[in-house]
């Protein structure tokens, strides 16, 4: 009932991702939200960096930039500075966001520079061959964890509201409806919003892990969801290995680029 | 929802990756898996409600639902 | 109409930019070069550009990447460790044929080396520093006037070509002040290429004598950039003759224009015993040398490429015919003896002399002079 072809680029598809990837669930979403706040095409620009996730801009009618491992977010920056009138959407996965590009993460959010950034959260490294990522979980294996993971997780939601974030919200792809509503709520924040749709990679995670099947990851996403309502009155030992899911964050702060233009460039041209 | 209306569904084979997803959530079992190749397929339009899980949960693009009347 | 500032190199840079037309800097202070950044910070905004700094090299270059394909001019400046970890997204900005300058000023390495020391040792650094085959640009000048002339001309060279350029300086030329004879008859600036065309025919990596028709973001073609391979379209193709098809447009695209890229200083190269080869401010000492040896009834030419890269080699070789011994005066480990030995070494290993030292300073005159009389 919704037409996609509008905003896609139809020649690229199908599309390279696995048989029943959350990628996709996560593009289709991420343009029923970009009509819904009824964005000009020609003002849209979507950048993402490297990784399975990446590949997303290039599916999307819209200017796009698929860049370095990691770096989308300051390559965005750059743009958003130029040509502040463009609307910029970076789509980036859990390593690209959380560990390579952690750095400019933390402070395009530090900034509360207008970008949305929509994390694609696989718990693992896809496009590389399922190495462990920061937020694969601790007991689960993976390609250089064949013994189980011991690390701690990243928390993105902490990470972008510590850091700054005038937005940050959490969902999951067994709930399209909520992607697609987290992100225009995004869209719709001037300034750095961070939207994580975690996600399901059974082909190098699922499958390493006896969820070999999209259905089964989805089963197992789903069980560990926790509505944030709820989540407030549990204990942490109880919410351990959950995926608590809302709007964490969401409110007004000053814009980078419109501050800039307000304080620096008002100043400057004064003199 | 307004009752008894008609819903079409239009499925773009050659985009189905036969990942299950959308049938075997259709809380009508108005699609289902061929077979063959476990693509999708229709079982039964009259049965299909409207309710646009199969479409938004297909990764593919592959399952669209149209209202009868809007063709 | 000609005016005089006393300016130090790194404020000549950040002004001459700033006259090319830069509208966005994205940088992270470094020394020697922090005050190109401080400069703009404060210049940009009076002329309508945007300033940042970011949260380290990678962004810095990256962010710069951004805003040129989004229609400013952007420029970017550092030193040796920032320079190294700019080396990534500098290889992006080949691929996707994006118009940048990366300034970057010469201090000892490697690592931390000798922040507060002039060197010479990041010349191969600019030619094949980051991965893979690669056309570069990098343009080196000797003075401080010649640093705001030729920061246009990069500029210039930049948009011309799409193609990232790499600005060379030193930590003598960033901090030295000297007269800039600013000449507004004497400066030129090339603009980017409009593109009108119809949007659904388009695309943008169409060439024009090879030099890419690529449109700014935000005026309606709706196109992709990648750093993959990719075809005419901007799409990925990694098919092995596209890839040898895209390369060899690239190296065309800078190799059939040395006429108009290369520039090089000659002196008394038409009658000399031997000739030397410097770039940079030691060039300048090269030249009081050469004052010093004609007192001795010696004659010394001198060659000095201001654009370094690609090598001047028809010139060199055509120099390399006329003397029996070249002495290449640098401040590294002989980074440009190994260059000049591909063009002027056929049979005699031993007719490039190198003279090197990582003291810190310019070789100073004299023992130039003592190491021309030496191996004449
Ligand atoms: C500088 C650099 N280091 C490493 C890589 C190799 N690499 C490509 S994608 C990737 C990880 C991708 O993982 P993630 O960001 O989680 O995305 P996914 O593929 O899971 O969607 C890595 C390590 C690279 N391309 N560049
Ligand atoms: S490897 Fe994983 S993340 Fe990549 S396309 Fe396949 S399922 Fe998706
Ligand atoms: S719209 Fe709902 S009822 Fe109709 S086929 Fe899809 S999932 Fe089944
Ligand atoms: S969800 Fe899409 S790709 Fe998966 S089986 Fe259904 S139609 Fe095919």
């Amino acid at each position: 009932m919704f037409n996609y072809d509008k905003y896609i680029r139809k020649d690229k598809f199908p599309h390279i991702w696995c048989s029943g990837c959350g990628n996709g669930i996560i593009l289709k979403s991420s343009i029923r939200a970009i009509d819904k706040i009824g964005w000009d095409k020609n003002d849209v620009m979507t950048i993402s960096g490297i990784g399975c996730s990446s590949r997303a801009t290039g599916y999307l009618d819209f200017d796009s930039l698929h860049t370095l491992h990691g770096r989308a977010l300051a390559f965005a920056t750059g743009i958003k500075m130029a040509k502040p009138k463009m609307n910029v959407v970076v789509f980036t996965g859990d390593g690209d966001a959380g560990a390579i590009g952690g750095n400019h993460l933390i402070h395009a959010a530090r900034r509360n520079i207008d970008i949305t950034a929509v994390i694609f959260n696989n718990n693992i490294y896809g496009m590389t061959g399922g190495q462990y990522s920061p937020t694969t979980p601790q007991e689960f294996v993976a390609t250089t964890a064949p013994y189980g993971h011991i690390e701690n997780s990243f928390n993105f939601m902490e990470l972008a509201i510590g850091a700054g974030a005038s937005f940050a919200a959490r969902t999951t792809v067994t709930n399209p409806k909520q992607v697609e509503n987290f992100i225009h709520k995004g869209l719709e924040n001037k300034g750095f919003s961070v939207i994580e749709v975690v996600s399901n990679c059974h082909v190098q995670f699922g499958r390493r892990n006896e969820m070999k099947s999209p259905i089964q990851m989805f089963d197992w996403i789903k069980e560990r969801i926790i509505p944030m309502s709820k989540a407030e009155d549990m204990s942490e030992d109880e919410l351990e290995n959950k995926v608590i899911t809302g709007v964490f964050k969401n409110i007004e702060k000053p814009e980078y680029v419109e501050e800039y233009d307000k304080n620096i460039m008002a100043k400057a041209e004064g003199e | 929802m307004a009752k008894g209306k008609k819903y079409i569904i239009k499925i773009k084979e050659d985009y189905c990756k036969s990942c299950r997803l959308c049938y075997s959530r259709c809380p009508t079992n108005a699609i289902t898996a061929n077979p063959k190749n476990m693509k999708v397929q229709i079982n039964d339009e009259d049965k299909c409600i409207g309710c646009l899980v199969c479409e938004n949960i297909c990764p593919d693009f592959a399952i669209e639902i149209f209202e009868a009347e809007d063709n | 109409m000609e005016k005089v500032k006393f300016l130090e190199g790194n404020t000549a840079c950040a002004l001459g930019a700033v006259r090319a037309g830069l509208k966005f800097f994205g940088g992270y202070p470094i020394t020697p070069s922090s005050e190109v950044a401080e400069v703009c910070s404060e210049e940009l905004p009076k002329a309508g550009g945007r300033f940042i700094q970011m949260e380290d090299e990678i962004a810095s270059i990256a962010s710069i990447i951004g805003a040129s394909l989004a229609g400013s001019k952007a420029m970017t400046a550092t030193s040796g460790p920032g320079f190294s970890l700019m080396q990534e997204a500098l290889g992006m900005a080949v691929m996707g044929e994006v118009p940048i300058v990366i300034v970057s000023v010469m201090r000892g390495g490697p690592s931390t080396g000798h922040p507060t020391g002039p060197s010479q040792g990041d010349l191969m650094q600019a030619r094949w520093g980051t991965h893979g085959d690669h056309p570069i640009i990098a343009i080196y000048p000797e003075s401080v006037n010649e640093v705001y002339y030729e920061i246009i001309r990069a500029f210039n060279l930049a948009e011309k070509y799409r193609q990232p350029v790499v600005f060379l300086m030193d930590e003598v030329l960033g901090h030295m002040k000297e007269s800039v004879f600013i000449n507004e008859d004497k400066i030129e600036t090339v603009e980017r290429r409009k593109i009108e065309m119809d949007q659904k025919k388009y695309n943008p990596f169409l060439t024009e004598n090879d030099i890419p028709l690529t449109a700014n973001y935000g005026e309606g073609y709706r196109f992709h950039v990648t750093g993959l391979y990719h075809d005419e379209t901007g799409f990925p193709d990694v098919s092995s003759e596209n890839i040898q098809k895209t390369m060899d447009r690239m190296y065309r695209k800078i190799y059939n224009n040395m006429d108009d890229i290369s520039k090089n200083e000659e002196m008394n190269t038409e009658d000399m015993d031997i000739l030397l080869f410097s770039v940079g401010t030691q060039a300048r000492s090269a030249k009081m040398a050469i004052r010093m040896l004609k007192e001795e009834g010696i004659n010394a030419g001198l060659f000095r490429p201001i654009t370094l890269w690609p090598f001047p080699e028809e010139r060199i070789v055509e120099l390399g015919k006329k003397v029996s011994k070249i002495v290449a005066i640098e401040m590294n480990k002989g980074q440009m003896a190994d260059e000049l030995r591909k063009y002027v070494c056929e049979e005699d290993e031993k007719k490039i002399i190198p003279l090197n030292k990582l003291e810190s300073e310019l070789i100073p005159p004299q023992e130039i002079v003592d190491k021309v009389k030496e191996v004449l």
